[in-house]
């Protein structure tokens, strides 16, 4: 713990959505997003859809080439852009003689050797297995492409205990992906994200597409994986009692921003951005006498477009503190308490 | 019985005749459910849950075929309608809202046409008059701008805005029951709140019945008086809403209780998952069909299905566990 593993500095990622010379739009997908992720550690990102966060975890393996920013993987750089200030340990910036801010140099790293040490698993385990390929060549795939194994004796076995890691078993290896249901299949695609012996996982909304019943069990699974290779997690989900069970740290993203950041402890309890307050209190509480008890905060209206997002603080349009500052200015980055980050102009009146 | 009762389903059963043999979706299935009441049916995807409604309003799709049990909807005796009295309630009396608003509506008419075909089609209204309680349906389900908005088509509209649109569909001709289909399921949780809200709104002032079908039991908790817990074409438990997540009686139940992360506790639980995998329902079980993943399964779960035991006026289950228990407690 403590060592810094993954550290994202002013991601950006637009896409372009038509238009031509003057008319060019952008889509905002992840605009100035800055986090670190220490090494053996869990950053949950929750938001809604639309939010950026999958768009997130994506840039940070360079699946989707950054606009602009710089990321670093265990000390060292994969992308940098060129245009985004050094900082220092204290995330001060670091400044030239002449006192303009330093900029890293321009870098993007060949990924294949990261590749085998920075892995996904994918939300929806109906469409990210190839059909036509068995579950062992699925597996067997990522070891071939980075000659992990020795012999074909040798990616058999790295096959079957893999499988059998996840709670599959030998067997399973000859099977085509329609032959398993949903828990099973996800399960498939941990297995392929740990073939190449990974440090650091994406995981992208990997129980949203299951029942309830095995929601759990593949939550409980992630954790064990975790505690036996020492696993790093960025775990991705729309669903704050999921991220919180299995998060250390907790990003909430709006609308391309990060809004809060905080220990999932201090983010559930002593959560400051009205945008999470109400995210919070929007989640039905599963206990009938509470549920009647408790008041919720029900935010008005829908999510803006990111095409056209809102001036100042991207959430004013639907804030219930909202005035002509936010409006007018974007919310700074701010540390409210030791480790607790947020971007809200009005901290002080959100109770 | 059946007239206390706005919906009452009496042991019904259905299958599916598929080409690989016969599925049998629903197995003795029993529903009650009061004027302005809100029954919330849970379980997971392939238990029965939707099936089971959507037979209420004869929308049972082929190869599927109720083959026994008795259905009433307000003393109208559903197995024995045809489709032309069946089409006369429906959309009327009872109407549903879909779990998914992008495929439900029509993407080439507009929400205008939309609401009114099923004003014209039940109240004989001519098409001024239609137009004129379609907006004021859009109104009351929260959506500004009504006139504009009926001139509209689905895709110029959010999620959100599509589930209201939905309900405004659903309660043009002011229905007794409104079924209910995962209808936040599609939806992010802050709107998901901006409709389970509207909702219970809407429930308080047209006093109409609800039947909420979700897997997602904090929706059940904040919504229903009543749940119903199918676990493959079962109801294997039935109660109050405080009976349900208080004293729990089915081990199924029990299973999802505390397989759910709660937000609110402080310390790190590890969840208790239930084992293995839902039921194949081409080749059920013999016995109870939660046996194979039940923790306190005996050799009599695996060869008979339990019988109901009851436990208070409004509260039943189906498990051998509590069974034996009674048969204890009656010896004692």
């Amino acid at each position: 713990m403590g060592e810094r593993l993954v550290q994202a500095e002013h991601l950006q990622q637009f896409f372009p959505a038509g238009g031509m010379g003057k008319n060019k739009k952008v889509v905002k997908a992840v605009d100035d997003v800055s986090f670190y992720i220490n090494r053996q550690e869990t950053l949950g990102l929750v938001g809604e859809s639309g939010c950026g966060k999958t768009t997130t975890g994506r840039t940070l393996l360079r699946l989707y080439e950054p606009t602009q920013g710089r990321i670093i993987y265990d000390g060292n750089v994969l992308f940098d852009s060129g245009d985004v200030p050094l900082c220092g340990e204290d995330g001060s910036p670091l400044l030239n003689e002449d006192g303009t801010p330093e900029m890293g140099a321009k870098t993007a790293v060949k990924m294949l050797p990261y590749r085998r040490r920075m892995q996904i698993v994918f939300q929806d385990p109906y469409a990210s297995l190839d059909p036509r390929m068995t579950v062992g060549d699925i597996v067997g795939e990522a070891i071939d492409i980075h000659h992990l194994a020795s012999s074909p004796k040798d990616r058999y076995d790295r096959i079957i205990q893999m499988l059998e890691r996840v709670g599959l078993n030998s067997e399973h290896a000859n099977r085509y992906p329609h032959e398993f249901s949903g828990g099973q299949r996800q399960r498939v695609g941990i297995a392929r994200a740990l073939a190449v012996n990974p440090e650091f996982i994406v995981c992208d909304e990997p129980i949203s597409a299951l029942d309830v019943s095995i929601q759990a069990q593949v939550v409980n699974m992630f954790e064990d994986l975790q505690n036996e290779m020492g696993l790093t997690y960025l775990f991705i989900a729309h669903d704050l009692s999921v991220v919180k069970h299995i998060s250390n740290r907790i990003g909430v993203m709006y609308l391309g921003k990060l809004v809060e950041l905080a220990e999932s402890y201090e983010l559930t309890f002593h959560c400051v951005h009205p945008y999470t307050k109400s995210l919070i209190s929007a989640i039905p509480v599963a206990d009938p006498k509470k549920a009647r008890a408790s008041k919720r905060i029900v935010l008005q209206g829908d999510v803006p477009s990111p095409l056209n997002p809102p001036s100042g603080c991207r959430f004013r349009t639907r804030c219930p503190y909202a005035d002509e500052q936010c409006a007018a200015e974007e919310p700074v980055w701010k540390e409210v308490s030791p480790g607790h980050f947020a971007a809200c102009h009005h901290l002080d009146r959100v109770v | 019985m059946s007239e206390k009762y706005l919906v009452s389903i009496e042991h019904e059963r259905l299958s599916f005749f598929t080409p690989v043999g016969e599925v049998k979706a629903l197995n003795d299935v029993s529903l009650y459910v009061k004027e302005g009441e809100v029954l919330g049916i849970v379980g997971e995807s392939g238990s029965g849950k939707s099936v089971t409604s959507y037979s209420l309003m004869g929308l049972t799709a082929y190869p599927g075929r109720i083959i026994g049990g008795d259905l009433y909807f307000n003393g109208h005796h559903i197995n024995e309608m045809s489709e032309k009295q069946m089409r006369k309630i429906r959309g009327n009396e009872i109407a549903i809202i879909f779990q998914d608003p992008m495929t439900s509506l029509n993407p080439v008419y507009t929400i205008g046409n939309q609401i009114r075909e099923v004003i014209m089609l039940h109240t004989g209204k001519n098409k001024n008059e239609a137009n004129e309680r379609a907006a004021e349906l859009l109104r009351l389900v929260g959506i500004n701008e009504p006139e504009k908005r009926l001139k509209q088509y689905p895709h110029e509209l959010s999620g959100g805005m599509r589930q209201r649109v939905m309900i405004a569909i659903a309660l043009a001709c002011e229905p007794k029951l409104l079924i209910a289909d995962e209808p936040t399921t599609a939806l992010d949780v802050t709107i998901q709140a901006q409709i389970l809200e509207l909702m219970t709104e809407l429930k308080k002032k047209l006093g109409m019945a609800i039947i909420m079908i979700t897997h997602d039991l904090g929706i059940v908790a904040n919504m229903c008086d009543n749940i119903a817990v199918m676990y493959a074409g079962r109801i294997v438990e039935s109660g109050s809403t405080d009976e349900i997540f208080y004293q729990p009686s089915h081990e199924y139940t029990k299973g999802l209780l505390q397989s759910i992360p709660h937000l609110n506790v402080k310390e790190h639980e590890r969840l208790v998952p239930i084992e293995g995998t839902p039921v194949d329902m081409l080749n059920p079980p013999a016995g109870c069909p939660f046996a194979p993943r039940c923790k306190a399964c005996m050799k009599i779960c695996l060869r008979e299905m339990p019988p109901m035991t009851v436990l208070s006026d409004t509260h039943y289950t189906k498990c051998w566990l509590m069974q034996k228990k009674e048969s204890e407690g009656a010896d004692a």
